[in-house]
C-alpha cells in the first residue's frame, strides 16, 4: 500500500499543453484545420446570432427566447452603453450586445459537460476581439474629432503645464494605444486560462482518490471543489464577459467625447 | 533544498499578488460603504466598482502569465 504522501506526490499533473490544445479533427495540416475551440467559436457565433434572431420577432407581449433577448439588451443600456457613453452612445449597443454575448458564449463553454474548453483559454480568441476592439475606438476617434484633433486630445489632455507634455505625451501615447489593448487581451485570457487549470486541478485530484484504500475518505474534499468551483467559474464567465463589454465602452466613450 | 525555476516562479507571482489583493479589498470595501451611505447611487458605485476591479486585476494577471512565461 502506498501511504497517502506517496500517492499526491506521484500525482501528476498534465502539462499546459495538453489541457489546451486539442488536435483538429477536420481539414488536418490546413490552416483552416477545426478542432475542439474552432468548433466552440461556430457554437457561440450561432449562440449570439439565436439572441439576435429572438429579439427580432417583434410580438408585443414577449414570451421565451424574445423576453430573454429583449431584458439582456436592457441590460446592456442601462448597465454598460448608459454611464459608460451616455445617450449618444446608444447607436454602439448592437455592437456592445454582440460583444458581450460572444465572449459570454465562449467563456460558458468551459462548465459545459463534454466540452469543457473555454475558447478564450487560447490566446487568439482574446487577442483579436481586443484588436477589434482597438480599431474601432481608435475610427470612432478620428471620424468623431478628425484624424489631427484626436491624436492632440489624447496625446496632450488639455489642462497640463506646456513643460510637462514632453512627459505625459508618452505616458498617454503608451497607455492608450498600446496598454488598452493589451490588458484587454490578457484579463480575458488569464482569467478563463486560470479558472480551466483550477478545475482540471480538482479534477485531477478527484480522480487520482478513487482507489480502495483507506484514504478514499479524502475524496469528498476535492470533488466538492469541483462542484464550488464550477459554479464560481460561471460568475467568472459573466463578469468577464461584462467587464470586456464594459471596458469597450469606455474606450468607446472615450472616443466619443474629447477631454477639455 | 533545491531552488527551481519555477520555484522561483510560483514565489515570484505570490510576491506580485499581494499588491493587487489588497488593492481589491480596499476599492470593494469602500464601494460597500459607499452603497451603504447612499444606497440610492449603488448602481452607478457597482459600475465604477467593476471598472476599477478591472484594472487593478489586470496587475495580478499579468504575473500569472509571466509566472508561465517563466516557469
Amino acid at each position: 500500500m502506498i501511504p497517502l504522501p506517496g500517492i499526491l506526490a506521484a500525482l501528476e499533473f498534465p502539462p499546459l499543453t495538453h489541457i489546451v490544445q486539442w488536435p483538429a479533427f477536420l481539414f488536418e495540416d490546413t490552416a483552416f484545420a477545426i478542432n475542439k475551440v474552432v468548433l466552440v467559436y461556430f457554437f457561440a457565433i450561432a449562440l449570439t446570432m439565436l439572441v439576435f434572431i429572438a429579439g427580432n420577432k417583434g410580438r408585443l407581449v414577449p414570451t421565451g427566447m424574445q423576453n430573454l433577448s429583449e431584458s439582456s439588451v436592457n441590460f446592456v443600456e442601462d448597465g454598460i452603453v448608459m454611464p459608460t457613453m451616455g445617450p449618444d452612445g446608444l447607436r454602439f449597443t448592437p455592437f456592445l450586445m454582440s460583444i458581450f454575448f460572444f465572449v459570454f458564449f465562449t467563456n460558458i463553454f468551459e462548465v459545459i459537460p463534454v466540452i469543457q474548453m473555454p475558447a478564450s483559454a487560447r490566446i487568439a480568441l482574446p487577442m483579436f476581439l481586443a484588436l477589434t476592439v482597438w480599431v474601432v475606438f481608435v475610427l470612432v476617434g478620428i471620424i468623431k474629432q478628425g484624424p489631427l484633433g484626436y491624436f492632440k486630445n489624447s496625446l496632450f489632455p488639455p489642462g497640463v503645464p506646456a513643460a510637462l507634455y514632453i512627459l505625459v505625451a508618452p505616458i498617454e501615447f503608451v497607455s492608450t494605444f498600446l496598454v488598452r489593448p493589451f490588458s484587454l487581451m490578457v484579463r480575458l485570457f488569464a482569467n478563463l486560462l486560470a479558472g480551466h487549470i483550477l478545475l482540471v486541478t480538482f479534477a485531477v485530484l478527484s480522480s487520482a482518490l478513487v482507489v480502495s484504500e483507506w484514504y478514499v475518505v479524502f475524496l469528498p474534499l476535492p470533488a466538492l471543489g469541483v462542484i464550488f468551483f464550477t459554479a464560481f467559474e460561471v460568475l467568472v464567465s459573466f463578469l468577464q464577459a461584462y467587464v470586456f463589454a464594459l471596458l469597450t465602452g469606455v474606450y468607446i466613450g472615450s472616443s466619443l467625447h474629447a477631454d477639455h | 533544498m533545491e531552488i527551481t525555476d519555477s520555484g522561483l516562479a510560483a514565489l515570484t507571482y505570490g510576491l506580485g499578488a499581494i499588491g493587487p489583493g489588497i488593492g481589491i479589498g480596499y476599492l470593494v470595501g469602500q464601494a460597500v460603504q459607499a452603497m451603504a451611505r447612499q444606497p440610492e447611487a449603488a448602481g452607478m458605485v457597482r459600475t465604477t466598482m467593476f471598472l476599477g476591479i478591472a484594472f487593478v486585476e489586470a496587475l495580478a494577471l499579468i504575473g500569472f502569465v509571466v509566472f508561465f512565461l517563466a516557469g
